[in-house]
């Protein structure tokens, strides 16, 4: 058996490690790359979103690598992504791909069942205490790999040369890959940590006081920086700090471990934030998108970016609640639909102009008795 | 001729026309140049360079330049650009420059559209469209050809209609075939159009306007805003009166010339990055390569001014973007090249 799974992220890193710590034979597919969304492509219902399409051209790419079972976490409630793991299936079998599908959710509300599942990938030879110590080693990792992005975010703007940031970035994932014991994770992050501090000495980093931009949406569009078309980065490069509603472990912490584990960024506060705007639950992550938009308004974001794949119904009812919070909290928040479409241009105009809003704004408040000239004004 | 003076250049390369302003010191527009694109960028811009120096002389100095519009990198390369700005601030500056009580923009252009809420002066909220771009320039354009009619004369048309029809305005797709089911009916061919002005501008409220707050005073800008027809549609629609202001379809170049005058215009230690009015003469060449270096695979573009590199990018990593590095070619990099220039 050699098992695979989507890519969302930096997940993979997580799933590899949890798959490895228990001798199973892992293939993670290659990076989601235009080659992986036309392979996708050519098998999706044309409407479908773009995680679909993502997903079946990661299981192609990694049949190729001879993978032949794949993992996936199933979902419930009125979001598509919760049958995607049999519509992949199905659609897997039409095309001649000898794949067996395993989604991790209890069936019909068989916890039995999820068992069942969990021992049929790992195996005979491996105890459950074994199990229970992976998953939570891989778990361990996952908040690291999150505080690590999270200080990138934080990097970003605040040191000069861009490309030493993405650099640090990339060693430091390639690092937590590799780890396997808990020093080694905690290490990472801690020379992580280090390495910016010491870039940031002789910057004069006091007077720096970036914009700070809160990203929410539909999650694998967010966590996934080809689908977003590299948003973080991009905003990073505008010298704008980004956080985001949620993040891996966050997520994972809430629905895997029912949230007997907070991951970072627990995001369990968030329907608390949304209730006054969307008291009830529409599927998906929509009630988190709200409250988060809430959650960041309230802490003093200048901006609040929205993201999610077109035809998202839970973002989209998300969509047409968030003017109201806009309204509240006079926060100015954009929505950016992404789809098939790699074209940079688009969304580069749009943050830019987003950005120079912002900015404008804060300049506007700065220099309130000196207003002449064009700069402060024009947004 | 204009004699002798000092401007400011704007420059907007869109998808379907290329603007260029030039701004006198005294805040009044000296020139303004409204060419297609045509799909070529570099050349029109060039062109737009020459046309430009036979009208101002000589003696004509440019003290600072903008640019905007999706082809502004390209053209900011090009020209030597001081600022480079998105669309969106440039045509909000170019708006409260002329209008300081202006609260709400409409802009639609060749193949976007968006709108833009200013309060007190300062964008407060926009909005372009996203996925799909029904009813924009584009697409009234390719029905007045397919109709026969001169663009020029669409809304003029339109404005004469007695009882326009009805045409589903959600997708360009289906309101053609509207359309033509209507025409076939045979309605009037002013009644279409009106009917059509209708469902642009619906279309236009509903997606890009969505939950806009819309309050006058209202500028209606880009190269649609010449359409009397569309503007009727607005008025009828909002219930308010809509301002096309005199440079309505040069806006964002105006804009562009305005942000170079505040950045340079009114300082002594910044010079102009300009490059020059007889770029027109000399030969920039275009050339692209997918860079293999690793799994984004980005494609780089690179522009030569006469066989030397000026600026390169579309690289996600940096690695192309400082020119100095040497050319691909000489790294065993697939490349294809493209001659363009005058």
């Amino acid at each position: 058996m050699k098992v695979t799974f989507p890519h969302m992220g930096n997940a993979w890193i997580v799933i590899q490690t949890l798959f490895e710590s228990l001798n199973v034979e892992v293939v993670v597919p290659p990076f989601n790359s235009k080659r992986t969304l036309n392979l996708g492509t050519k098998l999706s219902p044309e409407s479908a979103c773009l995680p679909l399409k993502l997903n079946l051209g990661n299981y192609i790419e990694a049949a190729n690598e001879g993978a032949d079972t794949i993992v996936i976490t199933g979902g419930i409630g009125p979001c598509r992504f919760g049958y995607y793991g049999e519509v992949e299936r199905q659609i897997l079998i039409d095309s001649g791909y000898n794949y067996e599908v395993v989604t991790l959710e209890p069936p019909d509300g068989s916890l039995l069942g999820l068992a069942k599942r969990i021992r049929f990938l790992a195996g005979t030879k491996n105890s459950w205490a074994k199990i229970l110590m992976a998953m939570r080693f891989a778990y361990l990792k996952s908040v690291a790999l999150d505080r690590v992005e999270d200080l990138i975010h934080a990097a970003r703007p605040r040191l000069s040369n861009p490309a030493l940031t993405e650099k640090l970035y990339e060693k430091a994932k390639e690092q937590l890959v590799q780890a396997m014991t808990e020093k080694r994770v905690k290490d990472t992050v801690a020379w992580v940590q280090e390495s910016i501090r010491e870039r940031q000495e002789g910057l004069n980093t006091e007077s720096v006081k970036p914009l700070r931009i809160g990203i929410i949406g539909e999650i694998y569009t967010i966590l996934d920086p080809f689908s977003s078309v590299g948003i973080e980065e991009e905003l990073g490069r505008l010298g704008v700090e980004v956080d985001r509603s949620i993040y891996l472990s966050g997520w994972v912490g809430n629905h895997i471990f029912r949230g007997l584990a907070p991951g970072y960024r627990s995001i369990k506060s968030y329907p608390k934030h949304a209730k006054p705007f969307l008291p009830h639950f529409v599927g998906g992550h929509g009630i988190e998108t709200v409250g988060a938009a809430v959650k960041f308004a309230r802490e003093g974001y200048d901006g609040i970016i929205q993201v999610f794949p077109l035809s998202c119904m839970p973002e989209i009812v998300a969509a047409s609640v968030l003017p109201k919070v806009q309204d509240a909290y006079k926060i100015p928040i954009m929505t950016l639909i992404v789809d098939e479409h790699t074209g940079h241009a688009g969304i580069q105009t749009r943050l830019e102009a987003y950005v120079d809003m912002l900015e404008r704004a804060r300049l506007l408040q700065e220099s309130i008795q000196t207003r002449e000239g064009v700069l402060s004004v024009g947004g | 001729m204009l004699g002798d003076d000092k401007y400011f250049l704007g420059v907007d390369v869109g998808s379907v026309s290329t603007n260029i302003v030039l701004l006198g010191q005294d805040n009044t527009v000296k020139e303004s140049l409204y060419l297609r694109t045509q799909g070529r960028p570099m050349q029109i811009i060039q062109e737009g360079i020459r046309l430009l120096r036979s009208k101002i002389g000589k003696s004509a100095e440019i003290i600072g330049v903008g640019t905007t519009g999706s082809a502004r990198q390209l053209a900011a390369t090009l020209l030597g650009a001081d600022v480079i700005k998105n669309e969106i601030t440039a045509h909000a500056v170019a708006a409260s420059r002329v209008n300081p009580q202006v609260q709400t923009i409409l802009e639609i252009g060749g193949q976007d559209s968006k709108i833009i809420i200013l309060r007190d002066g300062v964008v407060s909220d926009f909005a372009m469209n996203t996925v799909c771009a029904a009813g924009t320039g584009s697409f009234l354009d390719q029905q007045a050809s397919r109709l026969g009619i001169k663009i020029e004369e669409f809304g003029h048309l339109a404005l004469e209609a007695k009882n326009p029809v009805r045409i589903a305005g959600r997708c360009s797709v289906f309101a053609e075939s509207d359309m033509i089911h209507k025409q076939q009916l045979g309605h009037s061919l002013p009644d279409i159009l009106a009917g059509l002005c209708q469902a642009m501008v619906r279309n236009y409220l509903n997606n890009v306007g969505k939950n806009k707050e819309i309050r006058g005073p209202i500028f209606f800008q880009g190269g649609v805003a010449a359409n009397p027809g569309i503007c009727k549609a607005f008025e009828e629609e909002l219930g308010q009166s809509i301002i096309v202001p005199e440079n309505y379809n040069v806006m964002g170049a105006l804009g562009a010339a305005y942000l170079a005058q505040e950045k340079v215009g009114l300082r002594q230690d910044i010079r102009t990055q300009f490059r020059g009015l007889n770029l027109g003469d000399t030969q920039f060449q275009a050339k692209s390569f997918d860079c293999k270096g690793c799994a984004n695979r980005c494609e780089v573009v690179e522009i030569a001014q006469d066989g030397k590199s000026l600026a390169r990018w579309g690289d996600r990593c940096g690695k192309w973007s400082v020119v100095g590095v040497p050319s691909p070619g000489t790294r065993g990099e697939e490349t294809k090249e493209e001659q363009r220039g005058a």
